[in-house]
């Protein structure tokens, strides 16, 4: 703690008026990382909503003449799948359900769990042992026999499987934010919050949320790989994703078998998935330094 | 009480005064905090007696010190008065009236605030000075425009410049401002009693006598009341007309602080001040006043608690608790057999016929 003396600080600069979610975003738009996953993640979203206008070959219409063509083939530029079909469209195409399933589930999760988890750490107790128990018992079963369990009871389908991947999250986000909350919560600002007579949701939202919220995002962004693996384990199973749809998981799956004939392609939807994980990596984390306004 | 100055519109008004200068604005009577520790699937359960049976008051317009070393419950008497935490039994009346009876909890808040001894950690460090400030204000109902402008206004009366400071984060200023900060978020709700709980002990010398000086011209122009709980025997006699001295968990002496300091009944009080360095060299001590450290307050001594510490101990000490009584010829009071006549301690004054109810029956 320095201690300069008052008089020399009445010469500083005079700052100009501006909060601190503006102070974020001007910081996180400085970080040059951030801005290049930033801009992969819009480009990957941005062609797969746009897909049927980019010219692309079906992604459907297979040929049993041209199976498993290897990368940079002229007329397919990353090759063929294993029953014929134009990798670069199915790439692309398969950006549509994958993000969807990759992503939806975790925000959903990261809603629902950073309340549960705020709600726990901040009010202690009763309620704290009412959810984290609770929370406990989705902990005893691996995630991807609770992902298969839940949608074999809702049934096949991809809402059912988002259904069933955000309940896998939620208790694994919650436990993040409640030990969170917990260490933030006992700091003396939130006791002079309390002392000034503020209830429990306004200092949830003006003095916990913002100090809480960084962790859980790296946390959560990190989750959105997972999802998508296990969104793929589902379609294996006949439980998420239908064949011939084009879904990165799936894809995986279906192409493993080519793994030792054209280990090229069958990487490439495993490469989509690291680069989307890795860019919302990337970016969290740019995010929560920028959200860390002390540096 | 006045507002600080003409504003655009009337903000919060400070509550009012009930029952004149005469009712203590805060009477505190046995005040006891004990936590549990330990206690697992079969540990045994036991408890910290961290504040036992403590009472006080304070006057209308008084600053009162609390002393006392590490531990001995000068922080939790402060929560507890604070209703930051439950107590587990005692009374707390606020100009004459409990929180919950008569006097609602959203009231009280504004009757009394505190400053904390971590100037950092009391701060958001996600929100700017201003935000901090109009945050309280905000939560009792004020318009965001008009809390932002007695924010600014605060900021002034505490010697930040509003236009230099008021967008800027906790991280950014220096230790001395943001107790500063602190002090002017404890005002903004226009308390009658302030609490400093080692308000400026973390900061600079300098820096230390620059806020202690701010804290004495805001008492005056705001007509604050102050609890002032310090380590620093210097500074507790610089700014409190009374003061109380605590020794794990308890209250052992307690007066007028010029009387406690020129003539201090109590063993402990005794040794705090023969532990301030002296300035003249030739008053130089080299064997501590004092000697081990203060008991667990988990399994407390029976009897007076300091027995264990005192030069003067007698088998007495170890069997009875003194209370709070009087000391022969002046205005305070101590905890003490050597100051109750006939408590069986070879020191105590002589008394005409000690009787078993005096020591209990003595009081403050």
């Amino acid at each position: 703690m320095s201690a300069t003396s008052d008089a020399a600080l009445q010469a500083a600069p005079v700052q100009k008026a501006r909060g601190y979610w503006a102070t974020v975003g001007r910081r996180f738009s400085r970080d040059k990382v951030s801005m290049v996953c930033a801009a992969v993640l819009l480009a990957i979203v941005l062609a797969a909503i746009f897909a049927p206008w980019l010219g692309l070959a079906d992604p459907y219409q297979g040929s049993m003449i041209r199976r498993l063509r290897h990368i940079g083939t002229p007329g397919y530029l990353l090759g063929t799948d294993e029953l014929g079909r134009d990798m670069l469209s199915r790439l692309i195409y398969g950006g549509r359900l994958s993000l969807l399933i990759g992503i939806l589930p975790v925000v959903l999760a990261f809603g629902i769990g950073t309340s549960l988890g705020l709600l726990a750490g901040y009010l202690g107790g009763a309620v704290n042992t009412i959810i984290m128990r609770t929370i406990d018992v989705f902990y005893a079963f691996p995630s991807v026999l609770l992902a298969i369990a839940i949608s074999g009871v809702l049934g096949a389908g991809v809402v059912n499987s988002i259904v069933s991947l955000t309940v896998v999250f939620v208790p694994q986000i919650t436990r993040v934010a409640e030990s969170v909350t917990t260490s933030v919560r006992n700091l003396d600002f939130v006791d002079a919050a309390r002392a000034s007579g503020a209830g429990a949701i306004t200092i949830m939202r003006v003095h916990m949320l913002g100090n809480v919220l960084g962790p859980i995002f790296v946390y959560a962004t990190g989750l959105i790989s997972v999802s998508m693996i296990l969104a793929s384990g589902l379609s294996f199973l006949g439980l998420g994703t239908k064949p011939p749809e084009p879904e990165w998981g799936l894809m995986l799956n279906t192409l493993r078998t080519a793994i030792y004939v054209n280990p090229g392609v069958a990487a490439l939807p495993g490469v989509m998935i690291f680069a989307v994980s890795i860019c919302f990596n990337m970016l969290s984390d740019g995010l929560r330094s920028a959200m860390d306004i002390r540096n | 009480m006045t507002l600080i100055e003409p504003l655009p519109e009337p903000i919060l008004e400070p509550l009012a005064d009930i029952g004149g200068p005469a009712q203590p604005l805060l009477d505190v009577k046995n005040l006891t905090k004990h936590f549990p520790v330990g206690g697992g699937f079969l540990a045994e359960k036991k408890t910290v007696r961290a504040v036992d049976d403590v009472s006080f008051s304070i006057a209308k317009g008084e600053t009162v010190g609390i002393v006392g070393e590490s531990g001995c419950g000068k922080s939790t008497t402060a929560r507890l008065l604070m209703h930051l935490m439950p107590r587990n039994a005692g009374e707390i009346l606020f100009d004459g009236e409990t929180v919950g009876g008569t006097l609602g909890m959203r009231d009280f808040r504004r009757g009394m605030q505190m400053v904390f001894q971590d100037s950092y950690a009391s701060l958001n460090p996600r929100l700017t000075i201003e935000d901090s400030i109009a945050f309280g204000p905000k939560v009792h109902g004020i318009a965001d425009r008009d809390a932002r402008a007695l924010a600014r206004e605060l900021m002034d009366k505490v010697g930040l410049r509003p236009e230099v400071f008021a967008n800027r984060y906790p991280h950014e200023v220096s230790g001395g401002q943001r107790q500063r900060v602190n002090i002017a978020r404890a005002l903004a709700l226009k308390p009658r009693l302030v609490i400093l709980d080692e308000a400026v002990s973390a900061l600079d010398k300098s820096v230390e006598a620059q806020v202690l000086n701010l804290l004495t011209d805001l008492k005056r122009e705001f007509g604050l009341t102050y609890l002032f709980i310090s380590h620093d025997l210097n500074v507790v006699r610089y700014i409190s007309d009374r003061v109380l001295v605590m020794y794990l968990g308890q209250v052992v002496e307690l007066g007028p602080v010029d009387e406690v300091w020129d003539g201090p009944a109590h063993p402990y009080t005794r040794a705090l001040l023969a532990a301030m360095p002296a300035l003249d060299p030739d008053q130089r001590t080299q064997e501590p006043p004092i000697t081990g450290d203060p008991p667990n307050p988990i399994d407390p001594p029976a009897g007076c608690r300091f027995h264990t510490r005192c030069s003067f101990f007698e088998p007495v000490c170890a069997e009875v608790c003194p209370a709070l009584s009087p000391v022969a010829g002046g205005a305070h009071s101590a905890a003490c057999h050597m100051v109750i006549p006939g408590s069986g301690h070879s020191r105590a004054p002589q008394s005409l016929a000690p009787k078993a109810g005096d020591i209990a029956g003595a009081t403050p």
